[in-house]
């Protein structure tokens, strides 16, 4: 239970403001951050999930990678700068359209994960991306992608800022009353917002599986923001405890976890991540591997997993069948606290991976019985357009 | 009737040759929600320090250790179903066992309530 390694900790520019709230601060990321705040993870869980939500996600990385000549034209500059990020990834930026972002992965050179991370069309001008990588990964992230673009382009990180996330059904009205804009938005989609004279980037997007906004901001205005937001009586402050719950709910991968150097793509069942044109082209890193496992080839394969009673299987835990050979491992897992069950992530051999499967893990030497299932675990609420007029 | 602390935050609630054994309202308040306890087993014999049960709450699991030497006389049914009366009372509804004393001198070594208090200040 010793914090006492605080002082080689960063700090986000919301630092003093978790602490006057009473946030429990724990080291994560290399960062001082609250796990939680007085009511608890179970309370600040379903408060994100019946209300709103206010997170500090400032440790992660908010970047840009900007073209070093740019021509002006503005689709042309886009294809150049995808022509820089794609050979690293395995998503297709070239068809991204202004105020489009993409959930995509950085790829090594075997087809393992390197990082997940957002990219989006900048606003700032054509020819530049809007990037977000995990916290934990970051300095070795911007030095590959640094390299990679040579001479050609540059990455001005943005960690300095402050990044919020503001998630729950009721982000939408809160967010509104402020940036009115922001309706306007769907899922998975940005802009710039003006507020008390300075730029804002929003976009309609999270971790959690709700509706909700994430807000980059310059550092000076982040407490005032914050402030702002929370003077709404929809929102409370939420640590990272409840975010990890809320995303392990919304069966989203966590970096480190679910995700490492060794698992690609398609083995973390993140498909979805591998665009068609560059499966087609297969001129992503690791698409021997990757294109081979998307055609069946594949030896492990990440499931949900519902566990009966309520002990908690976390990760490390291992998967037994029957006679107890191990047939692999839980990644994530814990509480959830808006199905009152527990329930986990792991890696099993895709045929014992089917929906209904049997499961034993086992904790302390005991095993506990548990069903592969579906994922997301809770329904994701993300607020996608419709197409009608 | 005395109640001693160990420095990893259980209580022993002494009544004769009996001791009532739970974790402190300091360190449910650190743990947070808790969901799950892992109770010994009746008649179990444990030596002080022994790994004697488990408190899971949402975040992580935490061993609660024999605070003293003992035989397990009786554990808490009711927060099997019901693992939270550890936050919401963790001195009374919400302890976790009782153990027959095999060495009560061994009480002496366990920090008195000011001792405690010093610790968690």
């Amino acid at each position: 239970m010793a914090d006492s390694s605080a002082e080689t900790l960063k700090t986000t520019p919301l630092y003093e403001r978790h602490v006057a709230a009473g946030g429990r601060m724990v080291p994560f990321g290399g960062y001082s951050l609250p796990v939680q705040y007085a009511p608890g993870i179970m309370a600040e869980h379903k408060w994100t999930r019946e209300h709103a939500g206010l997170f500090d996600v400032s440790h992660m990385g908010p970047s840009f990678l900007e073209l070093s000549t740019r021509t002006g034209d503005a689709e042309a500059d886009h294809a150049a700068i995808a022509a820089i990020i794609e050979p690293l990834i395995c998503g297709d930026i070239a068809s991204l359209k202004p105020g489009q972002i993409r959930y995509t992965l950085l790829l090594n050179a075997e087809g393992g994960t390197m990082d997940d991370l957002m990219v989006a069309r900048s606003p700032r001008y054509p020819g530049s991306l809007y990037i977000v990588v995990n916290a934990g990964t970051k300095e070795a992230d911007f030095a590959h992608i640094a390299k990679a673009a040579g001479d050609r382009a540059k990455v001005t990180r943005a960690d300095d800022e402050a990044l919020l996330a503001l998630q729950g059904p009721e982000a939408i009205d809160v967010l509104s009353a402020l940036l009115p804009g922001v309706v306007e938005l769907g899922f998975m989609q940005y802009g710039p917002f003006d507020w008390e004279g300075r730029t804002l980037i929003v976009s309609r997007s999270g971790y959690t599986g709700e509706d909700g906004f994430e807000i980059l901001a310059p550092a000076s205005l982040a407490s005032a923001l914050w402030d702002k937001l929370l003077a709404d009586e929809r929102v409370k402050p939420i640590g990272l405890g409840a975010r990890d719950s809320l995303r392990l709910e919304a069966g989203l991968p966590l970096y480190g976890h679910d995700l490492n150097e060794t698992i690609s793509p398609t083995e973390a069942a993140l498909n979805f991540a591998i665009s068609k044109r560059r499966r087609e082209a297969a001129d992503f890193p690791g698409a021997a591997r990757i294109l081979k496992e998307f055609a069946g080839e594949l030896t492990r394969v990440r499931v949900g997993i519902r566990f009966e009673g309520r002990l908690p299987v976390r990760e490390g835990a291992e998967l037994v069948d029957e006679s107890g050979c191990v047939m692999g491992q839980v990644t994530s897992g814990g509480f959830a606290p808006s199905l009152d069950a527990p329930i986990a992530m792991g890696y099993l051999p895709p045929s014992d991976a089917y929906e209904g499967a049997p499961v034993i893990a086992m904790v302390r030497g005991k095993p506990v019985s548990g069903t592969v299932v579906a994922m997301p675990f809770v329904p994701h609420r993300y607020f996608r357009k419709t197409k009608s007029s | 009737m005395t109640t001693k602390f160990t420095p990893d935050h259980e209580y022993i609630r002494v009544e004769g040759a009996t001791g009532i054994v739970g974790i402190t309202p300091y360190a449910q308040e650190q743990l947070g929600d808790i969901v799950f306890v892992e109770l010994p087993a009746v008649g179990k014999v444990f030596k002080k320090g022994d790994e004697a049960a488990v408190v899971e709450s949402v975040k992580a699991a935490s061993e609660i250790y024999a605070p003293v030497s003992g035989t397990v006389t009786e554990v808490n049914d009711a927060l099997s179903n019901e693992p939270g009366l550890i936050n919401s009372d963790p001195e009374a509804a919400g302890w976790m066992f009782k153990i027959a004393l095999s060495d009560a001198s061994e009480l002496d070594g366990l920090l008195d309530d000011a001792g405690y208090a010093e610790l968690t200040k």
